[in-house]
């Protein structure tokens, strides 16, 4: 993907300053351009290092766990088929509070195991309802507090690079919110898809769905029995 | 607002303190991890930034943003984030280094530096997290995460300006 990207720029780029006669200056700024991320990288090392610091000891301290015990009760209702004592359920709230610690080397992990967890239980190539949920979740920036722009803000000389945090935080969550509320719609229209839902609709009462592995024996089992005869 | 900063760093020492851990120790390890994100990400971000920095100055970016101009007007959204906002669920390291071009030309404190800001703090790589997930477990029906994922995004591109036309400006 992004290879086409990159080749559609510089492409597209060549293309067009060929025709507005702007090659010396697409000359010129390649050269520059190049010097400039170095630069670019190394103001910005500084910060990064300092708040990958601070981060490292929120979690050594066990700030994480503490912010994902606050988070229990309000993802309960959330994610209407995991058990609220499950493993899944621990590594989603797990993720959720590290993905809000800006600790993405941290949050990557839980939620893979998160994903396997929820897995296990679907046993389908279908999403379920509640997969569909915590990506939705993983999709949307859920970040106290935004380092990697403030960095730049900062190397780029603004007064006050986090002035913009209060918009951070309202956009996020309204943009989380919509995100949700249109997966919460999509599930009710379409819940027969969910494969959890499948499955709960074909186990009736009083009845018990025999696995798919004794039949077959008993279909062999008949056959021999018609080759005997 | 000058506090927010100052009293995160002070809550975490003391609560890392508390809770007996060796705080130097935990912040070197983090700031060495700090340095390994940025040795990682570094060879991506200077090709980017390149790419970005053609694309810029062969005037390509501008005719996009003209063609795309009666667009942005009827929403009301500046012209200049067009690109970053098209690129950011693509492309996280594409999305910073159009960012970084619109913080050199515009300004980090202007009113576009700052809702790209916004922006950029406010969503995520969408494409790359709902491939990264439901690849790692086999998924192959992922029913209707792209549209929610992709509904949040559009809200977060109207909110950013809308937020910071109203605190901001």
């Amino acid at each position: 993907m992004l290879s086409y990207i990159f080749c559609a720029m510089i492409v597209l780029g060549f293309i067009c300053a060929a025709f507005t006669g702007n090659m010396s200056d697409l000359s010129q700024n390649i050269l520059d351009s190049a010097q400039e991320s170095v630069t670019l990288l190394i103001s910005m090392s500084g910060m990064l290092c300092m708040w990958s610091g601070f981060m490292q000891i929120a979690k050594e301290s066990g700030l994480m766990q503490k912010l994902s015990k606050l988070f229990r009760p309000i993802l309960k209702h959330l994610f209407k088929d995991i058990d609220e004592n499950s493993d899944a359920y621990d590594y989603i709230c797990m993720n959720i509070s590290a993905n809000l610690l800006g600790l993405g080397n941290a949050a990557t992990p839980l939620g893979l195991n998160a994903m396997r967890e929820m897995k296990k239980k679907s046993l389908s190539d279908t999403a379920t309802d509640d997969m569909v949920v915590f990506v939705v979740m993983n999709t949307a920036s859920i970040q106290l507090i935004p380092t990697m722009v403030a960095t730049l803000r900062r190397s780029y000389g603004s007064k006050s690079p986090f002035d913009t945090i209060f918009c951070v935080w309202i956009t996020s969550v309204i943009a989380l919110a919509v995100g949700l509320f249109v997966a919460k719609v999509f599930c009710k229209i379409g819940s027969n898809k969910s494969p959890y839902n499948r499955q709960k609709a074909k186990v009736k009462p009083g009845r018990q769905v025999k696995p798919f592995i004794v039949t077959h024996k008993k279909r062999v089992k008949c056959f021999k029995n018609q080759i005997k005869q | 607002m000058d506090y927010i900063i100052p009293s995160i760093l002070v809550s975490v020492t003391l609560f890392g303190l508390i809770k007996k851990v060796n705080v130097f120790e935990a912040f070197v390890t983090g700031a060495k991890d700090g340095i390994y994100t940025l040795f990682r990400i570094a060879p991506t971000m200077i090709g980017l930034i390149v790419a970005v920095g053609v694309f810029k100055s062969s005037g390509a970016l501008d005719l996009i943003c003209t063609f795309l101009q009666p667009v942005t007007d009827f929403l009301g959204f500046p012209k200049q984030l067009v690109p970053m906002a098209l690129l950011r669920p693509v492309s996280g390291s594409g999305a910073t280094a159009i960012l970084t071009n619109v913080f050199k030309e515009y300004g980090a404190d202007s009113f576009v530096g700052r809702c790209a800001s916004v922006l950029s703090g406010s969503t995520e790589t969408t494409f790359y997290a709902i491939t990264m997930y439901y690849s790692s477990v086999g998924i192959k029906h992922i029913r209707h995460t792209m549209v929610a994922g992709l509904t949040a995004d559009l809200t977060a591109m109207i909110f950013s300006v809308v937020t910071v036309s109203l605190f901001l400006s």
